[in-house]
């Protein structure tokens, strides 16, 4: 990260409590300008709550969350930001244009309507109540709710939950325009896919802690796993007790893939109990199984 | 596809946040958008304007013959019924209104935006005091061409401003339902809440034919000093003791809006 541009938001030992349940324990990280960072976690990781603190919805049990640079519940701050929320559905009586129309007001210089509207793919529904459209155009409208201010930051909240294939697809590529047209994003996925596809930087939050923080592929890398693919009589716990295997997984060609961080030793050991091994394959791990390595290695620390 | 639609919108420098957007246009638009809203909502249209309207087609109209004294029953339930409906429409639009909307999380998206909270509120203060004009109209349009009700323009005037003005108290009183209960039953009790009251406060029968148990209770209630008002405004009271209940209903705006604001702040820091 380009340590010379000001943050545009940030984290700043931020511990948050509901209750007695911690959901974030001294989180730190700050978003550049210009970046789009997925901060990808299982449920209940904390990655909503993020949202929630750099949005002034909620404010940090400690430490400091700040928006361009700002208190995160001031205006200024907040005329510079689009946001999409998980769980927001909007009254379902109004038109998607008068939604829009009265999400714009609140800024000072909004985009046009009409390129609002062709940005999200919602010129024929303009006039369609929020309550008769589908589930990927409810979505897009939130989207349109999130862009009409012409904001500097966004934060969408699992954006594309609902939408399928070709509407995910359509969703990235308005995304990587908004990126391209220099817009920081800060967008929490649980699909590993998107934030492969999208983002420049991803934070990996578990149980309320960053745990991996870095572009795809040194997040990939991090994990340093390995997945080796053979063909053997040894059974599924036979294999998940040999060295540096974290994950067994029988696949229906009758072939068995393990998730291994030191492939090596792995297949030595697999070697010794299974002369007659075969079909063996040995590739780089994938996001995936990058994200599972991490959040198992960090259950693991917790556990002992 | 969108990637190709995409690219022919040129996006302009992102915003800087220093600049205001109008205050007048926001409130414009955010009670154009809560009046909308609430219109094409049949739940709300048939319970706050079909009901009164009702009301006053069954028993307002047709007892109006059977009457004593100067005041017939459609002025009395005219002035009444309006007033069951503006309170009806200040309770439904904060008690069950707000709770569904802060349950869907439209509450939180408004929130995270710029949007001064003071025309969130304000959008449904002055929604919930144009349905209590429609109210009027539709009313006094059945009392005239049905009931014989033939009101000077000053008269008609008066009950419009304590219909506007009265129902402040009653948005305070959903906000609290609001954050209090869950939102599911919000509309069921609001409904719990507003028929007993509107009986006890004496805005369907008369309260010296309520029973006298009942009566006890009366004056402690905001339904029975807007009531008294707008009966006050048609002259349906012979001396009517205007600073009281006009006292009373400040008094309870005060009450319930620093209560609605207690609970509001107690909901948001469990969020």
């Amino acid at each position: 990260m380009p340590a010379a541009t000001a943050a545009v938001a940030s984290l700043d030992g931020v511990t948050h409590r509901y209750g007695n349940v911690e959901a974030l324990s001294g989180v730190t990280f700050d978003l550049a300008p210009g970046q789009v960072t997925a901060l990808l976690g299982p449920n209940g990781a904390g990655k909503t709550t993020v949202v929630r603190l750099l949005t002034g919805l909620a404010r940090p049990t400690r430490g400091k969350a700040l928006l361009f640079g700002d208190d995160p519940q001031s205006a200024p701050a907040k005329r510079r930001l689009g946001v999409m929320l998980q769980i927001a559905r909007v009254p379902e009586t109004l038109t998607v244009r008068e939604h829009i129309t009265l999400f714009s007001s609140y800024y000072p210089a909004p985009l046009p309507l009409a390129d609002i509207l062709r940005l999200t793919g919602l010129e024929s529904v303009a006039d369609r109540r929020y309550g008769k459209l589908s589930g990927g155009q409810q979505q897009r409208t939130l989207f349109a709710l999130a862009i009409c201010g012409n904001p500097g930051l966004l934060f969408l909240d699992e954006p594309t939950v609902g939408m399928d294939v070709e509407s995910r697809r359509q969703f990235w590529d308005t995304i990587r325009t908004l990126a391209a047209a220099g817009r920081s994003i800060l967008l929490t996925t649980h699909y590993l896919e998107e934030a492969d596809a999208l983002a420049t930087r991803i934070v990996v939050l578990n149980r309320g802690r960053v745990i991996a923080d870095g572009s795809p592929a040194a997040i990939k890398g991090q994990a340093a796993g390995r997945q080796v693919r053979c063909r053997t009589r040894l059974g599924a716990q036979a294999l998940a007790a040999l060295s540096g295997v974290q994950r067994v997984v029988p696949e229906e060609a009758g072939t068995m893939l393990l998730m291994s961080s030191d492939s090596d030793r792995t297949l030595r050991e697999l070697l010794a109990r299974d002369l007659d091994a075969h079909d063996i394959e040995i590739r780089g791990a994938g996001l995936e199984e990058a994200f599972i390595a991490l959040t198992d290695a960090d259950r693991k620390t917790a556990v002992a | 596809m969108t990637s190709a639609i995409a690219s022919t919108v040129t996006l302009p420098a992102p915003a800087t946040g220093q600049a205001h957007p109008s205050l007048w246009w926001i409130y414009l638009i955010e009670t154009k958008s809560e009046f909308l809203k609430l219109f094409r909502s049949p739940h709300y249209l048939v319970g706050v304007v079909g009901f009164p309207v009702m009301f006053y087609l069954l028993f307002g109209i047709s007892l109006s013959r059977n009457s004593g004294g100067s005041i017939t029953a459609a002025q009395y339930l005219l002035a009444s019924y309006c007033v069951f409906g503006v309170v009806s429409a200040a309770l439904f639009a904060f008690g069950a209104g707000v709770a569904v909307e802060r349950a869907q999380g439209w509450m939180s998206l408004k929130r995270a935006t710029p949007m001064p909270p003071s025309a969130y509120l304000g959008a449904k203060v002055l929604s919930a005091m144009a349905f209590g004009t429609i109210i009027l109209v539709l009313v006094g349009l059945c009392g005239i061409t049905l009931g014989g009700v033939h009101f000077p323009a000053a008269t008609w005037l008066r009950l419009w401003a304590v219909l506007v003005l009265g129902c402040v108290p009653f948005c305070f009183a959903g906000l609290i339902i609001a954050f209090t209960v869950p939102p599911t039953g919000a509309p069921g009790i609001v409904n719990l809440i507003n028929l007993p009251l509107s009986f006890a406060g004496g805005l369907w029968l008369p309260v010296d034919m309520l029973p006298k148990a009942l009566r006890a209770i009366t004056p402690a209630l905001p339904q029975y000093h807007i009531g008294q008002l707008a009966l006050g405004a048609i002259g349906a009271v012979e001396t009517p003791d205007t600073l009281q209940h006009v006292v009373a209903l400040l008094v309870s705006s005060v009450v319930f809006g620093a209560l609605a604001w207690w609970t509001w702040r107690r909901s948001d820091q469990k969020a």
